[in-house]
């Protein structure tokens, strides 16, 4: 990133102004719906289904947001359940990987590109393609309708992104500091743990953050099928709740959407560096 | 390199509980798809080995279609996810005022939980009151109202946009970095040449661009190959099967109807599949890295 604009990048005013109505463009694509949604979840529920179309809300409110923790009471502990769920799959995924990835960083061996390949080849197969065995295999297990059931697939589906970015953050680490910490007469599992993990905290934490992001967007197909206990489910199978037998409570399913996304919101305000360079990681080449 | 055998053990105590766990959770199964799709598995206490029935069954019914109409949409969603893509790259790239909050503006659908964002999609191709049709009546550009997600052919587009919705800022925020990682004093030495703003983006920017790209647009392939979220809240597969791919028409025969079997058989096609892209992004992966380092 230039620290201060140079000529080279100083526009003309009708550059700027494409620039400018592109970004508007792109920007509106991407925030429309959650423009819209804010406002459903600001309409009477009597005013949402009238025709003409309106897209201010006359006589909005934010009456929403509170008859939503009435209309469905479990919905608090449907977030809950969403962050329990996360913040266990983060740290089984952080446990397995941090290990595996040193193990990637530091040591050639036989087969060991062949099987980082198999790691990343696990993120071919979407859960989708093998809910049938995972079923069985969690009738099995005995942990269907329990937060395992969730938490297990989610973990083995986050771990190859992860084993790839923490091994792309290790391998920056100088070798020297190994050989020195080994010199000194360090075992292997000393200069790990007092060496290497130290100064790979901020991987470590890049990698935490997009594996609780990721596990905590995605928890939709594990809970839809593996899940049928109204006390176990996350956020996005939870929202299904305000779709009554008759029509969908709209408006205070976006407003729940909404309590339901500020967490990720702020997570995005306050780790956007982090998350811009987790998510880059491994795409440019030092 | 001489590896000691001490080193050599510890490497694989490190690796083990992940490769025990991937092995458990992904290789298994995978292999128990294989076994299943030969037997009329399901609900029953009985299973038998069936051999290709399940496959020839698959032949016998739309699955053809449905194969197609997967590629038709896997293709068209990830086409306009690089085309919208590398546009919001470059404009994001523009050195404006702004632009850090800008870049922060294009998260949301990404890390919002997909099933939040598809049910704001889903409101808003309601026909009678959705922003969509709403707006496009107002503005007089359509008639009456459309329900987006009752008709096939309208329903297929709106689960295609949907998906490049959610899939967009990956592909900006990849591209962007790719964007910037390309030498500075290239652009100085061209804008010392003359080179203009167009010019110096389609000589310098682009071609560099092109590894990245290839890239972006297999793990994408990829990504939205396996979509399940978006078209199961939206439409179900449905109406009549006009969304239905073929992760959904697995899903619905193997966990709707219980047939565990004929679910495992489409699986085993999925996966055939998935593992030519996958030959073809390392493939291509490792052939572009070889050129790179020929450079």
């Amino acid at each position: 990133m230039s620290t201060q604009p140079a000529m080279i990048n100083r526009y003309r005013w009708y550059e700027l102004i494409s620039i400018y109505a592109g970004i508007f463009l792109f920007l509106t694509f991407i925030l429309a719906p959650f423009v819209e949604g804010f406002l459903v979840s600001l309409k009477p529920l009597g005013l949402l289904f009238t025709s003409p179309y309106k897209f201010w809300p006359e006589n909005g409110s934010f009456a929403a947001y509170r008859t939503m923790w009435v209309s469905v009471p479990g919905f608090a502990r449907y977030i809950f359940n969403s962050f329990f769920i996360s913040i266990i799959v983060t740290a089984i995924v952080l446990i397995l990987v941090v290990p595996a990835s040193y193990a990637f960083a530091r040591f050639t061996f036989r087969g060991s590109g062949l099987l980082l390949g198999a790691f990343l080849a696990v993120n071919m197969f979407s859960g989708a393609v093998l809910l049938i065995p995972l079923f069985r295999l969690m009738r099995t297990f005995g942990v269907l309708n329990t937060y395992f059931a969730m938490i297990v697939p989610g973990v083995a589906f986050l771990i190859p992104s992860a084993i790839w970015l923490l091994r792309t953050y290790m391998m920056r680490i100088p070798r020297e500091l190994d050989e020195a910490a080994f010199v000194d007469g360090a075992s292997h599992f000393y200069t790990l743990r007092r060496v290497i993990l130290p100064i790979a905290m901020p991987g470590i934490t890049v990698v935490a953050i997009t594996t609780f992001i990721g596990s905590y967007a995605q928890q939709f197909i594990f809970a839809l099928t593996f899940n049928s206990k109204t006390e176990y489910m996350p956020l996005p199978v939870g929202l299904f709740a305000y779709f009554g037998r008759q029509e969908v409570i709209w408006n205070e399913l976006m407003a729940a959407s909404f309590v339901g996304i500020t967490p990720a919101i702020i997570v995005i305000f306050f780790l956007q560096r982090y998350l811009v360079s987790g998510l880059t990681a491994g795409a440019v080449k030092q | 390199m001489n590896v000691q055998r001490s080193t050599l053990i510890f490497a694989w105590i490190l690796l083990l509980p992940a490769v025990l766990y991937v092995v458990v959770i992904v290789a298994y199964p995978l292999l128990d798809t294989f076994i299943l799709s030969f037997t009329d598995a399901s609900l029953k206490k009985t299973t038998n080995w069936v051999g290709w029935i399940n496959y020839e069954k698959i032949f016998n019914t739309t699955f053809a279609e449905v194969i197609i109409r997967t590629f038709v949409w896997t293709f068209f969603s990830v086409a306009i996810k690089m085309i919208i893509g590398v546009f919001g790259a470059c404009m994001l790239n523009a050195a404006v005022p702004g632009r850090a909050l800008f870049r922060v503006l294009t998260m949301p659908p990404w890390i919002v939980p997909m099933a939040i964002g598809i049910f704001m999609w889903g409101w808003m191709y309601n026909g009678q009151f959705g922003m969509i049709s709403g707006v496009l009546q107002n503005w007089g550009i359509i008639d009456g109202p459309i329900a987006f997600l009752a008709r096939g052919s309208t329903a297929f587009w709106a689960t295609i946009i949907t998906d490049v919705w959610i899939g967009v800022p990956l592909v900006t925020l990849y591209m962007l970095a790719a964007m910037q990682a390309v030498p500075q004093d290239l652009y100085e030495a061209a804008w010392t040449d003359g080179a203009g703003r167009f010019y110096r983006f389609r000589r310098i920017t682009l071609p560099l661009l092109i590894p990245s790209l290839i890239t972006m647009s297999m793990l994408s392939l990829i990504a939205t190959f396996n979509s399940f979220d978006i078209i199961w809240i939206l439409t179900q597969g449905g109406p009549n099967g006009e969304t239905t791919t073929m992760i959904i028409d697995t899903y619905r025969t193997a966990i709707g109807s219980k047939k565990y079997g004929e679910g495992a058989a489409r699986a085993v096609l999925i996966c055939i599949f998935l593992s030519i892209f996958c030959l073809a992004y390392f493939r291509v992966t490792s052939r572009l890295s070889a050129g790179e380092s020929n450079r």
